[in-house]
């Protein structure tokens, strides 16, 4: 199977005032098209780091990045966000839906990137909120959702694009044990059925358990554990 | 949906604040028209001064007369086309509040010197025949309800006595810079009353205005003028209209030049309301902007939302200001003493002051938001608590 993500040399450091930390110490490992891969270690360990570097939020100090065919760590600000656009779906922890809109509103964000009409752009929030279970919940604001239903229409947003990639980072953090498996359940249906390329960042072994592959990490390397 | 819904829904979002903020604005904007409308009229008689006129006065001051014969002598220097003259009478008219100005004219010569007065024919050839009558302006004759052959009596203060003033005849101002509340009538008739009561003080007049054929050579007239009185018992200062209106205003300069200040201060006083309120927008969505370029929302979307929000606050509150305005002021000259601002309108460059310091407030206020927004990375953005 193609590698969709393929990461050689990679490390990333940060700066607190005049203190180099580094979180990244020449990562390489590369994902399958089609994985469902759980990222895991303590906090510190650098996954979410690793995971907004796959994902093109953050960029590498050294190594080469190629993810959906694309080596991102070479691409401006403005083609590395018309870049995300197309191949990643994000999932927060937080959900971070916007609030003044309502679910439609939310999934439909990503859309008003795209050339799509209005008539189309419809059919895909429908077809998203339909996928997440949330077809009857259109006109909800945020507020008015639970915290599983919130994480639902920010799984609809993720997927309304039809991207590449799928990144959740913690995506049952914030979640009663019900919402969490109903999570990790669309989660995995989403791998298995349409066939998305996951990436999760998680401390829960419950989560880790419906990934195919977990990998540790512990101070900026993988880790055999 | 679309961006602009979204930026309507932002700005929305704290509907307290935003109604403060766009209230602030409005009141700002009020007090900014209300300022430039006050200094605007307070020079409406600058602005309607013609290039072609000169005043001539006395030189040591305006309140000493000059004699009726000079008006002759000024008639024959090259360049001077028509010359007319006024004195101003004063007097009260009821009370001492109803206040306009009342001048004492040469009926034949002050409407061909004045054009922008615009006399009926008819009225005007009745004016001329009539001694003791009169001509007012449209904006007097609605506001105490003069019409034709009402009669007008003064109390004389600087010329004493009562006087009776027929109306024969209503201006109409030419533009709105043409001050609509005067009242002239004949100085021959108030000549010929102090020849017989005062005649220490007849055969003289307060100014004479001179039309020339060449406003380039006002200056060279001028000269002329005062040469042929240097050393005589009343000397003249001649200049244009718009200098002696402006020496009128020198006195006033000060307060008219700090409330000119202050009108601009406004503008500063809204720019912080807006600013403060932008920003702490921007802060509270640090991380909501962050979603936003996750999502793959460009810097030029962050920067459309934000100052499309920041536009939408102020030029709603510029909008209401401005239609607000119009009663305010209406409502400030109602309570002012009448005859104070003969011509107080908003005018147009006002309303396009205020409506570009409410883009201008917009773009601004929006500036370091915006700059805070592109700066911020995703990574600091999305670990941001609002």
């Amino acid at each position: 199977m193609d590698s969709i993500i393929r990461l050689q040399g990679v490390s990333k450091s940060y700066w607190r005032d005049s203190f180099e930390i580094p979180v990244l110490n020449n990562i390489s490992f590369d994902v399958p098209e089609g994985e469902f891969l759980a990222l895991m270690g303590p906090s510190g360990s650098g996954k979410t780091t690793l995971l907004n570097l796959i994902a093109g939020i953050d960029r590498p100090d050294k190594g080469t990045l190629r993810v959906a065919g694309t080596d991102i760590a070479t691409l401006n600000e403005s083609k590395l966000a018309k870049w995300r656009s197309t191949h990643v779906g994000f999932i927060f922890q937080f959900y971070n839906l916007i609030p003044v809109l309502t679910a439609y509103e939310n999934v439909e964000l990503p859309l008003l990137l795209t050339s799509l009409s209005k008539q189309e752009r419809r059919r895909h929030v429908e077809t998203a909120l339909t996928v997440v279970g949330l077809q009857d919940r259109m006109r909800h604001y945020p507020k008015q959702l639970s915290g599983g239903q919130e994480q639902r229409v920010a799984i609809a947003r993720a997927i309304t694009t039809d991207p590449t990639l799928l990144v959740a980072d913690e995506p049952t953090g914030d979640l009663d044990k019900r919402s969490a498996d109903e999570i990790l359940t669309l989660l995995d249906r989403l791998n298995k059925e349409f066939k998305k390329t996951i990436v999760m960042v998680t401390h829960d072994p419950r989560a880790a358990e419906k990934a195919h592959v977990v990998r540790h990490l512990d101070k900026g390397e993988f880790s055999q554990n | 949906m679309k961006v602009f819904k979204l930026i309507f829904k932002n700005a929305l979002r704290h509907k307290l604040r935003t109604a403060l903020t766009v209230l602030g604005i409005a009141i700002a904007v009020m007090a900014f028209a209300l300022l430039r409308t006050v200094v605007t009229a307070w020079y409406v008689g600058v602005e309607a001064s013609a290039a072609n006129r000169l005043i001539t006065r006395q030189a040591v001051s305006f309140i000493f007369p000059l004699p009726y014969a000079y008006r002759d002598q000024i008639t024959r220097i090259p360049g001077v086309e028509r010359v007319t003259f006024a004195n101003w009478f004063q007097g009260v008219y009821i009370d001492k509040n109803q206040f306009f100005a009342r001048l004492a004219v040469d009926a034949e010569t002050m409407f061909d010197i004045y054009p922008e007065f615009v006399v009926d024919p008819a009225e005007l050839e009745a004016f001329k025949r009539e001694r003791n009558s009169c001509i007012v302006g449209t904006g007097l004759a609605k506001q105490y309800g003069f019409k034709i052959g009402d009669v007008i009596n003064i109390d004389g203060d600087i010329y004493p006595g009562k006087w009776a003033f027929v109306v024969r005849g209503i201006y109409k101002p030419r533009d709105k810079t043409t001050d609509p509340t005067q009242m002239l009538f004949h100085w021959q008739y108030v000549d010929e009353r102090l020849r017989q009561e005062d005649p220490s003080r007849a055969g003289q007049v307060g100014w004479y205005i001179i039309r020339i054929s060449d406003p380039a050579q006002s200056a060279a007239v001028s000269d002329q003028v005062d040469a042929l009185f240097k050393n005589s018992r009343a000397e003249t200062k001649t200049e244009t209209e718009r200098a002696f209106q402006q020496g009128f205003l020198a006195a006033a300069g000060t307060i008219i030049g700090s409330m000119n200040f202050m009108s601009f201060v406004i503008i500063g006083i809204i720019m912080l309301v807006v600013g403060n309120t932008m920003i702490m927008s921007a802060r509270e969505r640090t991380s909501e902007y962050a979603v936003f370029k996750t999502l793959g929302f460009s810097a030029g979307h962050m920067v459309g939302l934000i100052l499309g929000e920041s536009m939408f606050i102020s030029v709603l509150g510029g909008g209401l200001g401005l239609a607000l305005a119009i009663p305010f002021v209406a409502g400030f000259e109602a309570v002012v003493p009448k005859g104070w601002f003969p011509v107080f309108l908003i005018e147009p460059v006002t309303i396009v002051l205020a409506g570009s310091s409410a883009v201008l407030v917009g773009i601004l206020a929006s500036l370091f938001p915006i700059q805070r927004t592109l700066r911020t990375t995703i990574v600091d953005g999305l670990r941001h608590l609002g």
